[in-house]
């Protein structure tokens, strides 16, 4: 294959890697933009959805279509009441204190990746692709799936931005971010906007795993990378900042697709780590992250 | 109207109110006036409900609001203007004064009513809260808690760092509600401002009232603010 469609290759996979990893991310930076919690667990979430999608694929009946979009439903909505209830019992105890939602978020991460142990076992699993419609280019064909993931995910991206920007809870939600005291002053009842807030995170989480799990299949560990590199995204972007998070995710997907495919995929993570290193010298706050006060 | 009765209050181990006794009429606007650290923002903020009282109750038209979660108690028609304004600064002028309509059900109605109290932040709608001036960002906190249509109005020094004009739309803003029936406590610190408005003066020394006067027929040079104001 000539460079240009070898490139043109490269950047679709890359943009598929984007999409996934900016769902993924700004679930992260949700959280902690609102809450200022630092959520461990995140990967666990991610993994969560994955194999939930793999059981309702299983259980349900029918066309292969049909249980997807099923998962697609189900999954985020069990794993963010999963979140909503860990808020309530155990974050909204510690009264969110950094440190110990920390070490909170870590143990729940392990009793999350055992869950899946004990009922999933120790085996990656594959859900089938809702259809196999395949792009046919002039120099190769492309699976239109890993299109309709990158529609599907640029979709719910848009959606999240709507209810921040224009629905009643999302102007709760960035009034409890600016204030939480002065918030529940006006009547906001700051603990459920707070496991709102931690359930939009996981849900996004979980989203982006049902989507990526016809293309990667479900596995109980499958959580670790995803949480890695939503880190490296939200720490480039800024976090708390949703814009900042799509441009990093973009950068980080493409950047990774365009040197796995060309080179080497430890490069890729070589360099993401470096430009990590590089943000945290010299920006700190991230690319679009406002200076703390 | 409210009533609070022998509370304690503080911050987790500190302890800043000890047996604190006050109340408020309808109609009436009660000054508080005492030395910074004397607690009146600690008081206000356990009216509002932020910190616990760990004893003593606080009480409503004779209901116990004490032991409610925090976000209920503006619900029950207490409008706080805190201290510093706190305004949520990286949201509109108009996602603002929605905040304080949220009680209310988002009410057209008391929005237009509070608007044309400070017609100026119409002309600000669309702007971020923290661009605003001074004199506009204190507007916007009145007209934010204005929007609960409280039976009480807890104002916490808002008269801070704003010049004559200002002071006096504040004046102007309080008196007007005095005359609807709304109940104000007004932590203010200069003499002369808290005697325009003021029906009683109650000065805090340590966590607790050491005095309450009448407003009527006293003067600037009155031997109590010498005692617990002077500078
Ligand atoms: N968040 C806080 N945590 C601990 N102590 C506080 C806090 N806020 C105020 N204090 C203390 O409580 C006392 C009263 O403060 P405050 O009510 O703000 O006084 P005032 O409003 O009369 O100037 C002061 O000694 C102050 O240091
Ligand atoms: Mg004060």
């Amino acid at each position: 294959m000539d460079f240009g469609p070898f490139l043109l290759l490269a950047l679709m996979e890359g943009l598929v890697t984007a999409a996934v990893l900016a769902l993924t991310a700004s679930g992260l930076s949700l959280v902690f933009g609102i809450m200022r919690v630092v959520n461990v667990a995140h990967g666990a979430f991610f993994m969560l959805g994955a194999v939930l999608a793999w059981f309702v694929a299983e259980w349900l009946p029918g066309p292969p279509a049909l249980a997807f979009a099923a998962a697609l439903v189900f999954c985020p909505l069990v794993v963010g009441a999963i979140a909503a209830i860990a808020d309530m019992a155990v974050l909204k105890r510690l009264n969110y204190e950094p440190e110990a939602t920390i070490v909170a978020t870590i143990g729940l991460l392990y009793i999350l990746e055992q869950a899946a142990l004990s009922l999933f076992g120790p085996d990656a699993r594959p859900v089938e692709a809702p259809f196999s419609f395949r792009l046919q280019l002039p120099w190769f064909g492309y699976s239109g799936y890993k299109l309709a993931v990158v529609v599907a995910a640029a979709l719910v991206l848009l959606g999240v931005w709507l209810i921040l920007k224009h629905s009643r809870a999302g102007l709760l939600m960035r009034a409890t971010q600016e204030d939480r005291d002065t918030a529940r002053a006006f009547g906001i009842n700051v603990d459920r906007v707070y496991a709102g807030v931690f359930a939009m995170g996981a849900g996004l989480a979980a989203i982006a795993a049902v989507l990526i799990v016809p293309i990667s299949q479900a596995h109980y560990l499958m959580g670790g990378d995803p949480l890695l590199l939503s880190f490296i995204v939200v720490i480039i972007g800024g976090l708390g900042s949703l814009r900042g998070t799509l441009v990093a995710a973009l950068l980080i997907g493409l950047s990774d697709g365009v040197i796995s495919t060309f080179f080497a995929p430890t490069l890729a993570k070589i360099i993401a780590t470096l430009v990590v290193a590089l943000v945290l010298v010299f920006r700190p706050q991230g690319l679009f992250g406002k200076r703390a006060a | 109207m409210l009533r609070l009765d022998d509370i304690d209050a503080g911050y987790g181990a500190v302890a800043v109110l000890h047996g604190l006794t006050l109340s408020v009429a309808s109609g009436e606007v009660l000054c508080v006036m005492g030395r910074n650290g004397a607690g009146k923002s600690t008081m206000l903020k356990a009216i509002i409900g932020q910190i616990r009282a760990g004893a003593g109750t606080i009480t409503l038209d004779g209901m116990r609001i004490d032991g409610l979660p925090a976000h209920q108690v503006p619900r029950h028609g207490i409008g706080y203007v805190p201290q510093g304004r706190r305004l949520f600064g990286g949201l509109t002028v108009a996602e603002n004064i929605e905040i304080g309509l949220m009680t209310r059900r988002r009410d057209v109605r008391v929005r237009e009513k509070v608007l044309a109290l400070f017609p100026r932040l119409r002309e600000r709608m669309g702007q971020m809260a923290r661009t605003l001036s001074g004199g506009e960002q204190q507007m916007l906190a009145i007209a934010r808690a204005l929007c609960l249509e409280p039976k009480v109005l807890l104002l916490d020094e808002p008269t801070e760092g704003l010049q004559p004009s200002m002071i006096t739309l504040i004046r102007d803003t309080v008196l007007t509600l005095k005359a609807e029936g709304v109940a104000t406590i007004l932590v203010e610190q200069r003499v002369d401002a808290a005697l325009s408005v003021a029906d009683r003066l109650a000065f805090m020394v340590g966590g607790r009232v050491a005095e309450v006067l009448d407003a009527g027929g006293l003067t600037p040079d009155a031997p109590a603010f010498a005692r617990h104001v002077g500078v």
